[in-house]
């Protein structure tokens, strides 16, 4: 892992990455939408090798004493043994949580999903959605592939019937009631490694990094939520870097949400 | 499979002698399999039958983890089974349950006969089975997968493992149901062999059948393994066939 991290550093300093791309140039990204007919509303996106798939699920439950009028949003990370040779069976580790909450963050924050529309009875029964990210291939970067998986999935998302008196969700019966996002936040993740910042690190990049930012960023330049990762630091300066970048980085991704 | 009978039944599984969706009653359900769809894993699979999906990857022969499984004269071979949350009509929760559990089980044991594990002493074979949308048909979809996956991998088998369930629906017996004819049917049949001596690893039975039907169900999935068969082996032959550029490349660097 050494030898790869000189080499990586030697090709920033001359502005190149080891895989041809510019420093800020993402690899191909795909969105494909509504693989999974079982979902209320799905997701996969491709970005190089990495491969995601999301899933959303729509159940009733009783919303929280503090938020008796509103919807609640529940984003779980399924880390499959077939996506990485490191991935373990089990219940979710901190690396799974941390990703399935960074993703959470910058939706919720960025107040694109109005939970106030998805009460059904105040203070007794709320729309809960269930957000699930399985990645399939992981090659590096998986926070931006699940974070993009994720609100595309939930842009696609249709709201079941339910039948208030029985008390249940009627999966099978058609709907057309979308729950409608009022604007596509984009996480955009930068690593940084001997000095030099790039964006969408590849597994070997990741391996090889002091430090990663996130950041998830709204059509109007705001940035919704930001999360830190690793043992490196950034300066103040290059924070407001990436945050420009992220802005600008969100536009480009954003087009692909169709 | 297991889900018993419950209300919302269509009033009709049959209509003017076909199927809900218009198939046959010997006729499978379109299939799609592709080789060599997770790059990271050995070998991976990804097969869409209707609208059941599959995906599976195979690690191995690696390193035996956890290390008491080691096996001195032979690889050791898990397969587990799992469901995605949103796979199902309601969020199934994920992790093993008993249902998953056993289903890996009987999936190990569909595909342990095909494998020559004792030329992977000391190593252990992982295979991952995730059910990324259900509609019947799931642990027979996945034998099938899985065996692709495997021989994907490079390790070395007897043959592949074909598998499909056949039953009983409304007093006719039928292949490969999807899920009314699952849910609402009263037998169902389970199978999987090794095509090339016809020797069955999986026999499952749910439901109540004569000795009659149940010849007649085994015969049904055996011919639709054979169906089943080509299909997997033209997805390794995509996989493997070498392009006509690579081929053009071999050849000019073969003549240099």
């Amino acid at each position: 892992m050494e030898q790869h991290k000189a080499h990586i550093i030697a090709l920033l300093e001359k502005g190149k990455r080891h895989d041809g791309r510019d420093a800020m140039e993402y690899r191909e990204v795909s969105v494909e939408n509504n693989p999974i007919p079982r979902a209320n509303g799905s997701a996969r996106v491709k970005i190089g090798n990495t491969e995601v798939i999301v899933g959303v699920k729509m159940d009733v439950s009783t919303p929280f004493p503090d938020t008796p009028e509103e919807g609640t949003l529940m984003i779980n990370t399924e880390l499959m043994p077939m996506a990485n040779p490191d991935f373990e069976p089990g219940p979710p580790k901190a690396e799974a949580i941390e990703l399935s909450r960074v993703v959470d963050r910058g939706i919720r924050e960025s107040g694109c999903i109005d939970f106030g529309k998805l009460c059904i009875t105040p203070k007794e029964k709320v729309w809960t959605v269930f957000v699930d990210v399985y990645p399939i291939n992981d090659d590096g970067n998986l926070l931006d592939a699940a974070a993009l998986a994720a609100v595309t999935a939930l842009k696609n998302t249709v709201i079941p019937k339910y039948d208030e008196k029985e008390g249940v969700v009627m999966h099978k019966e058609p709907s057309k009631k979308k729950l409608e996002l009022e604007f596509i936040p984009v996480l955009t993740t930068f690593g940084k490694i001997g000095g030099h910042l790039f964006a969408d690190f590849d597994l070997l990049e990741q391996h090889s990094m002091d430090a990663r930012l996130s950041l998830s960023s709204m059509p109007n330049g705001k940035i919704a939520a930001m999360q830190k990762g690793g043992f490196g630091t950034f300066s103040e300066q290059e924070i407001l870097n990436l945050v420009d970048l992220a802005v600008e980085k969100g536009k480009e991704l954003r087009k692909l949400i169709k | 499979m297991g889900k018993g009978k419950h209300a919302g039944a269509p009033d009709k599984l049959i209509v003017g002698g076909k199927r809900l969706d218009g198939r046959k009653f010997n006729e499978l359900r379109p299939l799609t399999i592709k080789a060599g769809v997770i790059p990271n894993a050995d070998g991976s699979c990804s097969l869409q039958i209707g609208q059941t999906y599959i995906l599976v990857g195979v690690y191995g022969p690696r390193e035996v983890f956890p290390r008491h499984m080691t096996l001195q004269d032979r690889a050791a071979l898990e397969c587990i089974y799992g469901m995605a949350a949103f796979s199902t009509s309601d969020r199934a929760r994920p992790g093993p349950s008993r249902r998953s559990t056993e289903i890996s089980k009987v999936i190990t044991d569909a595909l342990a006969p095909a494998i020559m594990l004792e030329k992977y002493p000391r190593t252990k074979i992982d295979v991952y089975i995730e059910v990324m949308n259900a509609n019947a048909g799931t642990r027979t979809a996945a034998i099938t997968a899985a065996a692709v996956a495997l021989a994907d991998a490079g390790i070395e088998m007897r043959d592949l493992v074909a598998s499909v369930a056949s039953g009983k629906v409304d007093d006719e017996l039928m292949l490969d149901m999807f899920e009314p004819e699952d849910n609402f049917g009263s037998a169902d049949i389970p199978l999987a062999m090794m095509p090339r001596k016809k020797e069955i690893t999986l026999l499952q039975l749910d439901g109540e059948l004569t000795k009659e039907e149940i010849q007649a169900l085994i015969e049904m999935n055996m011919k639709a393994c054979e169906e089943i068969y080509e299909v997997q082996k033209a997805a390794l032959k995509e996989k493997y066939k070498i392009s006509a550029e690579a081929a053009a490349e071999e050849t000019e660097d073969g003549t240099a």
